[in-house]
């Protein structure tokens, strides 16, 4: 029996996890993939947004400002990339000046601090490589980039080093009403909880609906987006968005926390909970609108694209609480943009309801900072010789493309929640996310995988599941 | 820190030959820098056979013309560290590597030898739609897990692209049991080597469709089929010319790229054509002392074509550290080398007519498919060499040899162009 089971593993199931890990209870995280971050955390814009968005007074607008402010402290306790460089609206049209002041104001009433719109001049100073056609931008100080894989990792690991189990491979069937709480059928069998928590993400209705008679639907809306090469990360030095109006939503431009640029997402509303395939109507909008803000985008520089699927409440808003229909039953619904930045926010709004509905007691043992994975690139000199001389696997490059070293990715796969599968590693070190797209590594991390793992090569995979890289050996079939 | 007087960066069949090169030249002093487990570079994955027919008059494997210059680079006594990733040049010719038995540690190097390779352009940079489950590889990634590793990445197969890498690999997954269904190319014709489409494709009844791209990938764990469709003249897919295909493996072999970001980092100009750097006769690039040779200047279809280049780069290396007269050195006028009219660049792009060899080598690539043309050379104005060539296509390479005493006649010669004429 456990006090507490959340269901998903993603950014704001595991933020859950790690607040509830301050409290005394028998906590449990299902998943249904093979590691932590595999659905919408894991593609997205990777942005810590200002909260100058959402309606005023909305749970989405305190959330994301909460969040947002948290965001600094948040990255050193738990080290993860974050990087506050700003961001700018950018208005092309002066006839769509009232909208910009409108964000504006909006900002201001969300308590957004720091906001100004800038005009032309000080626009260009700013982004050399913005539009001729910018008339003024909203500039937010308080935005900034984060890396979504890190946070969530770094939530989970340190809520798992504060007793948090997780299951991975573990697909939620059903779940019915006991008299102690609640029983979840699973593909591995069945778990008994006090409490639920849904952070299902794009599942979070299918989850939800099972216990309520007041459905929810949460419809997947697909966001394309191209990454270019590092040698094009430095073309903006803040996050770009385009002004929502006539002109639709737009393209947003932004450099990632790893020195790349990111350019999307398209929103195409799908039925297909798994539909992360990009397609070409979403690839040409991405390309064909990325350059309206921004000019002299290198888009011979693409060196992938990928989708992500955001969880859209009709509504457009995030459903926190415990559900009226179903005692001990909580919400964390909804969660779609800016629900990365919010995820600290969250993960202690949704702790915060689940204490007071089981009367937790503070966990005196819990630790709050948690290490990340060494990157030797980051030592100075005189550390990173010592740290070769000290373990010899942080001087063999495996990921020559990030320059990634056997040290790092033996480290990704050791850790509590250690990787399992190439993307496991890739998340963790980026081994394989650079320009070669892990052409020259993948055989060399499947060979440490394996190794580290005490597999056959053939048992590994690229994301778990059926998703085996070779399928036997030479000559087998003849 | 240690001091060499050639550092070559790579252990591949340039740097080899550029190695062995410049200690047969005299240059005593040479470190190779290799950053795999062993000397040979790309080739030891190449176990096919039809290497070194121009160089040692016989078919080798991969492996065993590797082996042919390895022996020398023993015999010779030229050292090398393995393992060993070069992590920065600055312009001074400070080389910055790492290994886990020296761990970081600097090199102050005399004449620097460009010799890394390149890689293959991979799916993101074709932006083929669709999910990106297992199942898709690099051509040269497949060639690897199967001939060093013993693993088949899968049993049914279609490749895009119809570069040699890929060709090869359609015959080679054939022989480990594979069943390749299909090569599919962009461009109406192929990016390989003629006798690799005979000796790969046909010979397996594989087909070549030309004129035909990936429009979309199936399968969210592991491939499940992809969708081919025929391009237009831009190379748009065209509607209503969809074909469907079962496989679990798709194969890319659709381009290499020179991997240059040593060379950019420590200022290196590149060339917008080749994306390798730009040289002048000697090899040399705009930073005197610092030369490159092999598939990290532009991209070959031969090894024996990259062995002779990386001869000269090598040479060359060693003549400047040996000279002690500037002129000899580097720098002086140049003569641009202008590549027009079906010619896309020449390799070197600027000839110092003092300082070059008495024959020189440009090699060159057309843009298209040509049938019946001249290959023809201006020195300014004048026509020199007119020199029919009954096919010249894309993949594969020419060249031009350049006779400096010819040159000499004209001292006031400002432009070679080379290009091609009609009949």
């Amino acid at each position: 029996m456990y006090d507490v089971i959340i269901i998903g593993a993603g950014v704001s199931g595991c933020a859950s996890a790690r607040e509830l890990s301050r409290y005394q209870a028998r906590i449990c995280v299902l998943e249904k993939a093979e590691d932590v971050c595999c659905g919408t955390s894991k593609a997205n814009s990777a942005i810590a947004h200002a909260g100058y968005d959402a309606p005023t007074g909305s749970l989405m607008a305190k959330l994301n400002v909460q969040g947002n402010r948290m965001m600094e402290r948040l990255s050193k306790e738990l080290d993860f990339a974050f990087q506050r460089i700003g961001s700018l609206v950018v208005c092309r049209d002066e006839e769509e000046m009232p909208n910009l002041q409108a964000l504006y104001d909006r900002g201001v009433a969300n308590g957004v601090e720091g906001l100004r719109i800038v005009g032309k001049e000080e626009l260009r100073r700013m982004e050399p490589h913005i539009s001729e056609d910018a008339v003024a931008a909203l500039y937010a100080p308080s935005a900034g980039i984060v890396c979504p894989f890190g946070m969530n990792i770094a939530f989970a690991e340190n809520a798992a080093v504060n007793g948090v189990e997780f299951r991975f491979d573990t697909s939620v069937q059903g779940i019915r009403k006991t008299e102690r709480g609640w029983l979840i059928e699973t593909d591995k069998g069945q778990y008994e909880t006090r409490c639920v928590v849904n952070a299902a993400g794009v599942y979070a209705d299918t989850i939800h609906n099972m216990v309520s008679g007041h459905k929810i639907r949460i419809t997947p809306r697909r966001g394309d987006y191209c990454l270019l090469d590092k040698s094009a990360g430095k073309h903006v030095s803040s996050v770009i968005f385009a002004l929502p109006g006539k002109y639709g939503k737009g393209i947003l431009v932004t450099p990632t926390v790893h020195g790349n640029l990111l350019v999307g997402p398209t929103a195409i509303d799908t039925e297909d909970k798994e539909g992360v395939n990009t397609t070409r109507e979403g690839l040409d909008q991405v390309l064909r609108k990325a350059g309206e803000n921004v000019k002299d985008l290198p888009m011979r520089s693409v060196i992938t694209s990928f989708a992500g699927l955001r969880a859209h409440e009709e509504h457009h808003e995030f459903v926190i609480g415990e559900v009226e229909d179903a005692a001990g039953f909580v919400d964390c619904a909804g969660i779609e943009s800016p629900g990365l930045t919010a995820s600290p926010a969250i993960g202690v709004m949704v702790a915060g309801i689940v204490r007071e509905l089981l009367h937790l007691e503070e966990n005196q043992a819990f630790v709050g900072t948690r290490r990340g994975i060494l990157n030797p690139q980051e030592l100075p000199v005189e550390e990173r010789k010592q740290l070769i001389r000290d373990n010899p696997a942080y001087g063999n490059i495996i990921c020559r493309c990030e320059m990634v070293t056997e040290g790092e990715i033996i480290d990704a796969i050791r850790r509590p929640l250690g990787a399992k599968s190439l993307d496991g590693v890739k998340r963790r070190t980026r081994a394989g996310m650079g320009r070669c797209q892990a052409g020259f590594c993948s055989p060399r991390v499947m060979e440490i995988l394996a190794r580290e793992r005490g597999k056959n090569i053939s048992e590994i995979t690229k994301a778990g599941g059926g998703s085996r890289l070779v399928v036997g050996v030479n000559k087998d079939a003849l | 820190m240690k001091t060499y007087d050639i550092v070559i960066i790579g252990g591949g069949p340039a740097g080899l030959a550029a190695a062995v090169s410049a200690k047969r030249s005299g240059t005593d002093s040479i470190l190779i820098l290799e950053r795999d487990k062993e000397l040979g570079g790309i080739l030891n994955q190449c176990i096919h056979n039809g290497f070194g027919l121009h160089t040692f008059r016989e078919e080798l494997t991969g492996p065993e013309y590797a082996g042919r210059f390895i022996e020398q680079v023993e015999e010779l006594q030229i050292e090398y560290k393995l393992h060993t990733m070069v992590m920065d040049i600055s312009s001074d010719k400070i080389v910055t590597a790492m290994n886990s038995t020296d761990g970081l540690f600097e090199i102050k190097a005399g004449a620097v030898i460009l010799a890394m390779g390149c890689r293959e352009r991979s799916r993101g940079a074709l932006n083929i739609p669709g999910y990106r489950p297992a199942g898709i590889f690099s051509a040269g990634t497949a060639q690897r897990l199967v001939n060093m590793e013993g693993c088949l990445p899968g049993r049914k197969v279609v490749i895009l692209g119809s570069g040699d890498i890929g060709l090869i690999m359609a015959r080679r997954m054939t022989l480990e049991g594979a069943q390749v269904q299909v090569v599919a190319e962009l461009m109406p014709y192929s990016g390989g080597l003629k006798r690799n489409i005979v000796q790969c494709l046909d010979d397996y009844a594989i087909p070549l469709k030309l004129s035909h791209t990936v429009v979309e990938i199936r399968g969210k764990e592991r491939v499940e089929g992809i969708t081919l469709a025929q391009v237009d003249e831009t190379g748009r897919p065209i509607p209503g010319t969809e074909e469907e295909y079962e496989c679990d493996t798709l194969l890319l072999s659709v381009g290499l790229i020179p991997e240059n970001e040593l060379s950019s980092g420590m200022g290196v100009a590149l060339s917008r054509v080749t994306s390798g750097p730009v040289v002048n006769e000697s090899l040399e690039t705009n930073i005197e002392g610092v030369f490159a040779c092999g598939n990290v200047l532009h991209v070959h279809d031969l090894v024996d074509f990259v062995s002779e280049e990386a001869a000269a780069a090598g040479r060359n290396a060693a003549r400047y550290v040996q000279s002690t007269d500037d002129a000899s050195r580097g720098g002086g006028p140049l003569v641009e080398i202008r590549a027009v009219d079906g010619v896309r660049y020449t390799v070197p792009s600027g000839i110092n007519v003092e300082r070059m060899e008495d024959m020189q080598t440009v090699r060159f690539r057309v843009g298209g498919v040509y049938k019946n043309c001249f290959v023809s050379v201006y020195l300014d104005e004048e026509r020199i060499q007119h020199r029919k060539r009954p096919v010249m296509a894309p993949g594969e390479m020419e060249s031009i040899k350049l006779k400096k005493e010819e040159l000499l006649k004209y001292p006031d010669l400002k432009v070679i162009t080379v290009k091609l004429e009609e009949g």
